[in-house]
């Protein structure tokens, strides 16, 4: 089923809580190398099915693929490990350690410094070298000793940015990324998402139809936990089921 | 790192650092210089060897409630059962003090495995719950088992020789050992807490799912530091049975988790040196106000309160606090 031209792919995707069906039968695939949005009103189930692909909710049913592999009963620390991490809607730092140390405890795992006990943390140094430069890739370098709490939003996005390509992950899950954001950040986080995009995939789930328009190349509309189109965002915009679902009846 | 040069505000952060290095290393420094000095300054050693279990087993609590976020409130059960364990081992079989303690560390250890496991999963007001259900559990057991002496608990527990050598009965030697005991445990905290492993603690207290996110087991870290945590109270509870002699119920029950809990908070939740202080002010005041006939846990119930409303970072806490500013 799966081609190598998909990452990810998500199959009759059904997730009940309490006899609520809040996603239903969602089929998803998303292309390797492509930026792709799923978007919806609210209530549509997006957060639902992010949660779902990243593990943080099981499925009641259904199927997911990611790289070639069944992830269905998988943990959440486990898909992180096999090169599909997260993000989350609120900025999701530590806020009481530096941006330095924020990227550096990205760094930890792979480098084998996460479970040494009786090492001195000196030995953490070592990984300054690559975090410099990912906090440098975000613009970040000025704040680079300043604990986290102390960032604005934008900059909060771009250092949790950074910590997740920290991961070298092959997919980047993000949730709502300009959520909550003036014009002049969400362009300054638009620019970071197409740079991380370069050379791996990117699905976001996000609100506002406008913001993906020029950032995704392609976007899946889902209703009422329901996929009811999917498409560029020419053809998706368009549909007028999507005009429905968004502007109204009164206005399709 | 030219970039830093245009932030002029920030400049001043690692100096300020710096200064509270100063200070915390000066303070180090004359706390152990107390400590050693203190038995020819004419204070009363058995006092101060109580005190300094107490400040192992409340530094110990600290690595939970100050680095992981988690609040046990039963740690007396791994204290108390380090202390019978380490004293049933001394009295009963007749183990040197050092193998007696180790088996309090082993007891500890493996105890928290139990509970940690059990409890690890749940969050906040829950973990607490279970753990001091399941610390009650073990106080029951305390009180029934054949082993434990019941009421009464382990009386005239033999000090024993040290390595077969040295004879504890010998109140300068026991403080030696104490004093010994208690620094290495208080730097082996330290050391995890500032530790790579301690860093992903840190990273899971501030934002659990995210480190998920990253790739953590937290469950996994969470249950290590518990363990950790419950072999160093292990030892403490040990060391206390070898400095008084006695294991009792005293050292198991929940009151005596509730004043560990208070002696971090009056200190400073997640500094070094505020468990110690907090040991020190509370097991101080019990000591003199028991003799004078004051109801205690008025007093303490007091200063629990003061704390909260009036100092919540705890004394080394606020005075971190205003060191930085």
């Amino acid at each position: 089923m799966q081609t190598a031209d998909t990452i990810l792919e998500a199959s009759r995707l059904t997730k009940e809580f309490f006899g609520f069906t809040a996603v239903k039968n969602v089929d998803l695939k998303v292309r390797r190398g492509s930026i792709h949005a799923l978007i919806g009103p609210n209530g549509a189930g997006k957060t639902t099915v992010f949660n779902l692909l990243t593990k943080f909710l099981l499925p009641t049913s259904g199927k997911i693929v990611f790289d070639g592999v069944d992830v269905s009963a998988q943990q959440p620390a486990q898909i992180s490990r096999a090169g599909l991490v997260r993000s989350f809607q609120i900025s999701a730092t530590f806020p009481h350690l530096t941006v330095l140390e924020n990227v550096r405890v990205a760094l930890q795992r792979k480098a084998n410094l996460a479970t040494q006990f009786w090492r001195s943390d000196k030995v953490l140094d070592t990984l300054n070298a690559r975090a410099t430069e990912l906090i440098a890739d975000v613009n970040l370098s000025n704040f680079i000793d300043t604990p986290a709490v102390d960032l604005s939003y934008g900059r909060k996005r771009a250092l949790e940015i950074a910590t997740t390509l920290a991961l070298e992950p092959k997919m980047l899950l993000l949730d709502e990324p300009m959520a909550g954001m003036g014009h002049e950040e969400i362009d300054r986080v638009a620019a970071l998402i197409r740079k991380a995009a370069i050379g791996r995939t990117i699905l976001m789930v996000e609100h506002n139809l406008s913001v993906v328009s020029s950032l995704c190349d392609t976007i899946t509309v889902l209703q009422r936990g329901e996929v009811i189109a999917e498409g560029p965002y020419s053809q998706v915009s368009q549909d007028a089921r999507v005009r429905e679902a968004y502007l109204g009846a009164d206005h399709a | 790192m030219s970039e830093l040069t245009d932030t002029a505000a920030l400049a001043p952060a690692p100096q300020l650092q710096g200064k509270q290095q100063i200070w915390e290393r000066a303070l180090i420094f004359a706390g152990i210089a107390f400590l050693v000095a203190a038995p020819l300054l004419g204070v009363y050693p058995v006092n101060l060897m109580t005190l300094m279990c107490f400040a192992l087993f409340a530094a110990a609590f600290n690595l939970l409630i100050g680095y992981v976020g988690l609040l046990s409130f039963g740690h007396a059960a791994f204290f108390g059962t380090g202390a019978y364990v380490s004293g049933y081992a001394a009295k009963a079989w007749g183990w040197t003090p050092e193998l007696a303690l180790l088996a309090g560390a082993l007891s500890g250890a493996f105890l928290g495995l139990i509970v940690g496991f059990l409890a690890i999963k749940r969050k906040g007001i829950y973990f607490s719950m279970i753990t001091l259900a399941l610390s009650q559990m073990v106080f029951f057991i305390a009180l029934q088992a054949p082993f434990t002496g019941g009421e009464d608990g382990l009386q005239s527990i033999p000090r024993g020789k040290l390595f077969g050598v040295i004879d504890l009965a010998n109140t300068n030697a026991m403080y030696a050992f104490v004093l010994v005991i208690f620094l290495a445990g208080v730097f082996a905290l330290w050391r995890i807490v500032h530790s790579p492993f301690g860093q992903i603690l840190k990273a899971i207290r501030e934002h659990e799912p995210r480190s998920i996110s990253l790739g953590y087991d937290v469950s996994r870290y969470k249950l290590i530091a518990f363990v950790i945590s419950c072999t160093v109270t292990g030892v403490a509870g040990g060391l206390k049975a070898l400095v008084t002699q006695i294991a009792s119920l005293t050292d198991i029950t929940w009151q005596t988790s509730g004043e560990v809990v208070l002696m971090t908070i009056l200190g400073g939740i997640g500094t070094t040196l505020g468990p110690l202080v907090g040991a020190g002010i509370v097991k101080t005041l019990e000591d003199h106000l028991a003799s004078l006939g004051f109801p205690v846990p008025v007093l303490i119930g007091a200063i629990f309160v003061a704390c909260v409303l009036l100092f919540r970072r705890g004394i080394i806490g606020e005075i971190e606090n205003w060191m930085k500013r």
